[in-house]
């Protein structure tokens, strides 16, 4: 006889290991869990890129824009993949009871990752860390992001959309082909505007202007950025400048996702002194002003 | 039902399943029921305030992690006035595990550590990034008992040691703990090791040398901890690659009472509960009324081997 925090009912399957879809949780009132998943659907968005969901317990549906699962990848070789990956939430879909997931295929965690066919089960941890908050008193935000950065963006549009605020979505990438989320950002009345390397439109100077406009217009009530050093700084810049708040989503290795390890530090400046954080617990959504930059 | 419980000296655990340090903190409340656990184990603490090692602090190997984390906390004061009531509100005995570069330093905290929520103080003398004269003690056998009996001297408190799997004799450094007053020894810490990135030849952890967390540690610590079993006569907590229920089993059978979880934990974070209840069903399978039968009960002195094959095998 194992112990049990709720009396067994024999129509439900309780446990106290991962949860799946039909397991009754027995601590319905803790924050994180693990979840077993089963893919619904992963499919390349392009060359680089694919978009995987999710059918998972209820009590994952709790995740928001700028949170992250730490996601248990199949190995894409004969060896080992020994740590879980953590990954920001794409979108939350609550009617339907998924979440999803776009990512890079680059290491070999987003490889395995890659391997999973509609059926599979896919272990994830979470939700995890601190997502981004909206102030009710803005009416427009600015969403700057770039690469794999405009997935962990894309759902604050989902965010802002319920709270009506308005989104001004700059997308930066190499080339057309690479362009991520641009439908999802659309699809809830955001402004969008692609910059890339292809044609200099994403130089720094360029998506300086572009911001300057913004501003100037009253369209800049907050900033928000993730995946890029450059664009980090040009934020801060023009966020200090002209005393606008804003937030950055951080990434780092990370192990244990709860805050015990302390192995995803990055390095933050508050009041003149430098400091280091946890990415998975004091984070991954920081002052766009404190962080230092990588 | 089984009775899962299990002595180590004076302390009681309801199972033999607890966190490694530095692998666990209150915080994974957010994520499994803290009062199920055997023990608490607090992240390691030292006197000063520590930011601790560079980044990257962890790199995957064809075997496992590589992690150097370099001991960060907030110092001894903010640990016993802010951390220490944090795990007091769960009911598993609380274990301190503690650090220093200096034998009176280390005497010293275990005299400051001695607070009434604090119910074990183990003395991490094996931090394998620390070198064996500034701190990583447990390196050698006179160190370790100097270490320990001026611990001893300074706490009433039950005084855990955990030894390194770094050394070259590990039987002679547990027996000298022994000798100095330990109540428990904790084996292992983690191994000391090195990656190096072929893409940039350079180290892949910030601090160079890590330590190897891996399930592959497993029969290594398991030989260590069998050998010590035989020579001491206190209780042993076995550490290193613990996965699944048989693991526990095969600790105890070695000669552990107790055994500590680390990357299962990291890995699967409900990992520790299911390891508890597999075991009870393991137990209560096999008709094993307490757990504590297990303990030493390894069946190696009618071995039937081919004596013309047979290999020396050492103790």
């Amino acid at each position: 006889m194992t112990i049990r925090p709720v009396p067994p009912d024999p129509n439900h399957n309780y446990t106290n290991s991962a949860l799946r879809t039909g397991d009754v949780d027995p601590y319905p009132q803790r924050q994180v869990g693990e979840f077993i998943g089963t893919v619904v659907a992963n499919k390349w968005v392009n060359k680089e890129y694919k978009h995987v969901i999710l059918k998972v317990h209820p009590h994952a549906l709790k995740a928001y824009a700028g949170q992250m699962f730490h996601l248990l990848c199949p190995s894409p070789d004969g060896a080992e993949v020994w740590m879980r990956r953590p990954m920001s939430v794409y979108r939350v879909d609550k009617d339907a009871g998924h979440i999803e997931f776009l990512y890079k295929c680059e290491g070999r965690g987003t490889r395995g990752m890659a391997m999973l066919e509609p059926g599979d089960d896919f272990n994830v941890t979470g939700p995890l860390g601190h997502g981004f908050v909206l102030e009710p008193s803005w009416r427009n935000v600015v969403v700057l992001g770039r690469g794999v950065g405009l997935a962990t963006l894309a759902p604050l549009s989902q965010l802002a959309a319920e709270n009506k605020i308005g989104v001004t979505a700059i997308l930066s990438a190499r080339h057309p082909d690479v362009v991520m989320s641009r439908d999802l950002f659309e699809g809830l009345g955001a402004k969008t505007m692609t910059v890339l390397d292809s044609d200099g439109t994403s130089a720094v100077d360029n998506v300086e202007k572009i911001l300057e406009g913004l501003i100037a217009h009253g369209k800049a009530d907050a900033f928000f950025t993730c995946g890029s050093n450059r664009l980090l700084k040009l934020m801060q810049r023009l966020g200090k400048k002209h005393n606008i708040p804003g937030q950055v989503a951080m990434e780092q290795i990370m192990v244990c996702g709860f805050g015990a390890c302390y192995v995803c530090m990055r390095t933050f400046e508050v009041d003149g002194q430098r400091l280091l954080r946890r990415v998975c617990r004091d984070g991954p959504v920081f002052n766009l002003q404190e962080a230092v930059g990588w | 039902m089984v009775d899962l419980s299990v002595k180590i000296g004076a302390i009681t655990l309801q199972n033999p399943v607890q966190p490694a340090s530095g692998a666990f903190s209150w915080e994974y409340n957010d994520v499994i029921d803290l009062n199920r656990l055997g023990a608490l184990v607090a992240k390691t603490i030292c006197r000063e305030p520590r930011l601790g090692n560079p980044t990257p602090r962890m790199a995957e190997t064809e075997a496992g992690i590589i992690q150097s984390i370099g001991l960060p906390g907030k110092g001894i004061d903010y640990f016993i006035e802010h951390i220490v009531p944090e795990y007091a509100k769960f009911k598993p005995p609380l274990v301190v595990s503690c650090s220093s570069e200096s034998i009176e330093d280390f005497a010293a905290l275990a005299e400051e550590l001695s607070v009434p929520d604090v119910d074990v103080i183990e003395a991490n003398i094996s931090c394998p990034t620390r070198n064996a004269t500034g701190g990583n003690f447990a390196m050698h056998e006179n160190y370790t008992r100097d270490c320990i009996t001026a611990m001893r001297a300074r706490t009433k408190k039950p005084l855990w040691v955990k030894l390194s799997p770094n050394a070259g004799d590990i039987v002679s450094i547990a027996k000298a703990a022994e000798d100095a007053g330990a109540d428990a020894l904790v084996i292992a810490n983690t191994f000391l090791s090195l990656k190096i990135r072929t893409d940039n030849f350079r180290p892949a952890l910030g601090n160079k040398f890590g330590g190897l967390v891996s399930p592959a540690l497993k029969p290594i610590v398991l030989r260590m901890v069998y050998q010590v079993a035989k020579q001491v006569k206190i209780p042993i907590i076995g550490i290193g690659g613990v996965t699944k229920a048989e693991d526990v089993v095969e600790y105890m059978l070695a000669g552990a009472s107790a055994v500590g979880i680390g990357y299962a934990g990291f890995r699967n974070p409900t990992a520790l509960i299911t390891i508890i209840d597999d075991l009870e069903a393991w137990c209560d399978e096999r008709g094993i009324k307490k757990v504590t039968e297990l303990i030493g009960a390894v069946k190696d002195q009618d071995m039937e081997t081919d004596t013309l094959a047979a290999a020396s095998v050492g103790i």
